[in-house]
């Protein structure tokens, strides 16, 4: 049984408690700088990034722009290929689907590929609620399952792990779920990867079905598409006889050609190769080869919501290759487990609410203001989603949201009385006057002088304590700029200015 | 070419000497500047916390005060990038045409400080001398909104007797990001401590940006830890002579 993100606090709270924890400070600031590193290096040798940059985004755009088509395409050419299409509108009608195919099995347990969607959907719980066990077969979904943690990476579920924590989870779980793990595990990468690799053999070898998700669906040749780096999946899609792939709507390509771009940015952005190690395709059923009975779920669980929303849509561009969280200043602190989701950082504090919808709960309103709008999320992403923008339009949302509360906010107040007075120069000006009134007073009594002579302020009371908890404010000036200019018209020199 | 400067809320309230070096160097640099008293923010602390209808006043003083101008000067990388990009989608919002097209005018006019010198007046040595040990920090709307590339960098190193130390991890958010500051503190001061102390590791005596909002914050911090380095805006840098000294 893995952990639940039900319940969990909303960011602020969520990433207070992440930010004190300093051991998972420096995993996530060691691994984040080194994945960034190593995208920046081989980015830097494609010769026009950003036209092909462009060009993957026009290939998602132009999906997503008649993604009914599209998907009708792809469910024709999957069908005449062998392949059973299953439409599902939310979580319960997917995890149904899975569940049944293995109840005509009568199986007892599943394998997975690494997918994000099943992720989403709770399948493995969902599973587990039948007596069917599911389980992941990439190593770091592993050290997050026999852990009984939360996936807290996009691409490395597991990056707040480091070796020492996953040596001791190997050693107390691995003999739960199947093979134990040897008794002389050092926490050696090499080590500790051997280890995993015979734990896992039994379950490939043994299994009867297994689950996938996949990068991309090609509709004109009915083609699934699944990249990775270890191997785990292509066994998973290729040694049971048994295949259910779970796709989100906006996963489609519609062309073969077309996959080509996307191809060429996803490993470069997500784990800094110039080329996944394993790419497999795979097209309905092939007669003594693979898998004999392939289902295909295609899911929509908020796509079709986040679809309608003009400036959000460009989020199911998306193709998941986590460079936005890497570069996140705001991750790199908090980590993923704050988002409260398995689509954490820049994307999942929009994918979450579009997906969801705004002014439903508190934890995903929180989302979209878990960002200083600095923009590195929007450089580095491979599909030039602007996430920047879309946060700023999810604000607005969840702020129309509450528009009709019978309880203003305070900050509503705050934001209404700021619009007032900016509407204004002569209500700003008199604001200005009493500030100043205050620099007066403060300058011969108050505060502490700062480097440069001016007083500085370490303690404020009332909502600016949220301020001067950690950082010192300098005092207001004893004359706002617009006193002085009316007072010299702008032709004194600056030891009259008051700071 | 009439040009106008646009202090911002910031500035007038909390930096007037940033305003006035600003109307000191463009003097020196021959050119007049007004400043229109109709003006009062861009707006952006209503627009990047969601409430577009509560920025519609601000947008609407905005053009009212800079109509008519052939440029707009502003200390603040953020708030030229409010009005190039956010004062659009205002308009749209508040449904009306005619404050649409005032805006459609009036946006592109805006500059941030460093483009104006550098793009505008086609300067890059502005007669400056500061005989300190700098580091400068890009603000990312500078950066990523504006595109002002190494404006500030090119200027700051024609400054006469300026030493220019790199400063590591200079393009990471310091952290500010408006009321992000403070509705997300913990965070902020996580970002803004790992700021201040790559600061400090450059050994400079005076840390400089394009933006007092982000060196409020930062300031903030390096204050509280009494680590004595001094923030100052880039142009008060720039205003500064062999004579006052
Ligand atoms: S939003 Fe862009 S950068 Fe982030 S995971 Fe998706 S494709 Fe990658």
């Amino acid at each position: 049984m893995t952990g639940t993100f039900v319940g969990m606090p909303a960011f602020p709270e969520a990433a207070r408690a992440a930010l004190a924890d300093t051991q998972l400070r420096h995993n996530l600031a060691h691994a984040t700088a080194t994945i960034r590193g190593k995208r920046a290096a081989v980015v830097g040798e494609v010769e026009d990034w950003e036209s092909l940059r462009l060009a993957g985004a026009a290939v998602k755009d132009r999906a997503l722009r008649d993604l009914d088509q599209q998907l009708v395409t792809l469910e024709e050419q999957l069908t005449a290929r062998g392949a059973t299409v299953h439409w599902a509108r939310d979580a319960a009608e997917a995890n149904a689907i899975v569940a049944d195919v293995a109840r005509a099995h009568a199986v007892e347990e599943v394998v997975k590929v690494k997918s994000m969607v099943t992720q989403e959907i709770g399948l493995n719980e969902a599973l587990e609620a039948e007596g069917i066990a599911a389980w992941e077969t990439d190593l770091a979904e592993l050290i997050v399952q026999l852990g009984e943690d939360l996936p807290s990476h996009i691409l490395v579920p597991a990056i707040h792990r480091n070796r020492a924590e996953i040596r001791d989870i190997f050693r107390r779980r691995m003999a739960t779920a199947g093979r134990p793990a040897p008794a002389d595990l050092t926490d050696e990468p090499a080590v500790l990867a051997a280890a995993a690799r015979e734990h896992l053999r039994e379950k490939f070898l043994r299994a009867k079905m297994a689950v996938s998700g996949a990068n991309f669906a090609v509709a004109d040749t009915g083609t699934l598409v699944v990249v990775e780096s270890e191997g785990n999946g292509r066994m998973c899609l290729t040694l049971p006889e048994v295949l259910v792939s779970v796709v989100g709507i906006e996963k489609v390509v519609p062309t073969w050609a077309e996959l080509d771009p996307l191809l060429r940015l996803l490993p470069r952005s997500s784990t800094g190769e110039r080329m996944n190690p394993y790419t497999s395709t795979w097209s309905g059923v092939t007669p003594g080869d693979g898998p004999q009975e392939v289902h295909v779920v295609l899911l929509d669980n908020g796509r079709s919501r986040a679809l309608a929303d003009d400036v959000g849509r460009q989020a199911l561009r998306c193709i998941r290759c986590s460079a936005c969280l890497n570069v996140c200043p705001v991750y790199e602190r908090t980590g993923g487990h704050a988002y409260g989701s398995v689509y954490p950082g820049p994307i999942g504090a929009i994918l979450n609410p579009l997906l969801k919808g705004t002014g439903v709960d508190e934890q995903t309103d929180a989302l979209p203001y878990a960002s200083s709008l600095c923009g590195a999320c929007f450089e580095a992403c491979p599909v030039r989603i602007d996430i920047p923008e879309v946060l700023v339009e999810l604000r607005s949302q969840v702020v129309d949201s509450h528009r009709e509360d019978r309880v203003p906010k305070p900050e509503t107040a705050a934001m209404r009385g700021a619009g007032w007075m900016f509407g204004d120069a002569a209500r700003w000006a008199r604001l200005g006057r009493v500030s100043g009134l205050v620099g007066r007073v403060l300058g011969r009594v108050g505060g502490r002088a700062g480097p440069g002579g001016r007083r500085t302020l370490s303690r404020l009371p009332g909502p600016a304590a949220a301020w001067t908890d950690a950082r010192d404010l300098p005092a207001p000036p004893r004359e706002s700029f617009r006193a002085w200019w009316r007072r010299t018209d702008g032709r004194l020199d600056e030891e009259d200015q008051g700071r | 070419m009439r040009v106008a400067l646009m202090v911002t809320c910031v500035n007038d309230a909390m930096f007037p000497g940033t305003g006035a070096a600003v109307v000191r160097l463009l003097r020196r640099l021959g050119v007049e500047v007004d400043f229109p008293e109709a003006q009062t923010c861009c707006g952006q602390p209503m627009v990047n916390t969601g409430y577009l209808d509560e920025a519609v006043p601000a947008v609407r003083s905005f053009v009212s005060a800079f109509e008519g101008y052939d440029a707009i000067v502003t200390p603040s990388g953020s708030c030229a990038g409010s009005a190039r990009h956010q004062h659009g989608l205002v308009a749209r919002r508040s449904g009306d045409a005619a404050l649409g097209m005032a805006v459609a005018e009036v946006s592109p006019r805006t500059y941030e400080l460093s483009e104006f010198l550098v793009d505008v007046l086609g300067v890059t040595d502005v007669g400056a001398y500061f005989p300190h040990r700098v580091t400068y920090h890009p603000t990312c709307h500078s950066l990523r909104m504006l595109g002002v590339g190494d404006r500030p960098q090119r200027l700051l190193s024609a400054v006469r007797g300026l030493q220019l130390t790199e400063l590591p991890a200079a393009d990471q958010c310091c952290g500010f990001g408006g009321t992000f500051a403070l509705k997300n503190t913990d965070t902020s001061v996580a970002m803004g401590a790992d700021k201040a102390r790559h600061v400090a590791q450059t050994g400079a005596e005076v840390l400089v940006a394009g933006d007092n909002s982000c060196l409020m914050h930062v300031g903030g911090l390096l204050s509280r830890q009494r680590s004595g380095i001094r923030v100052m805006h880039l142009a008060e840098v720039l205003a500064a002579t062999e004579d006052e000294r």
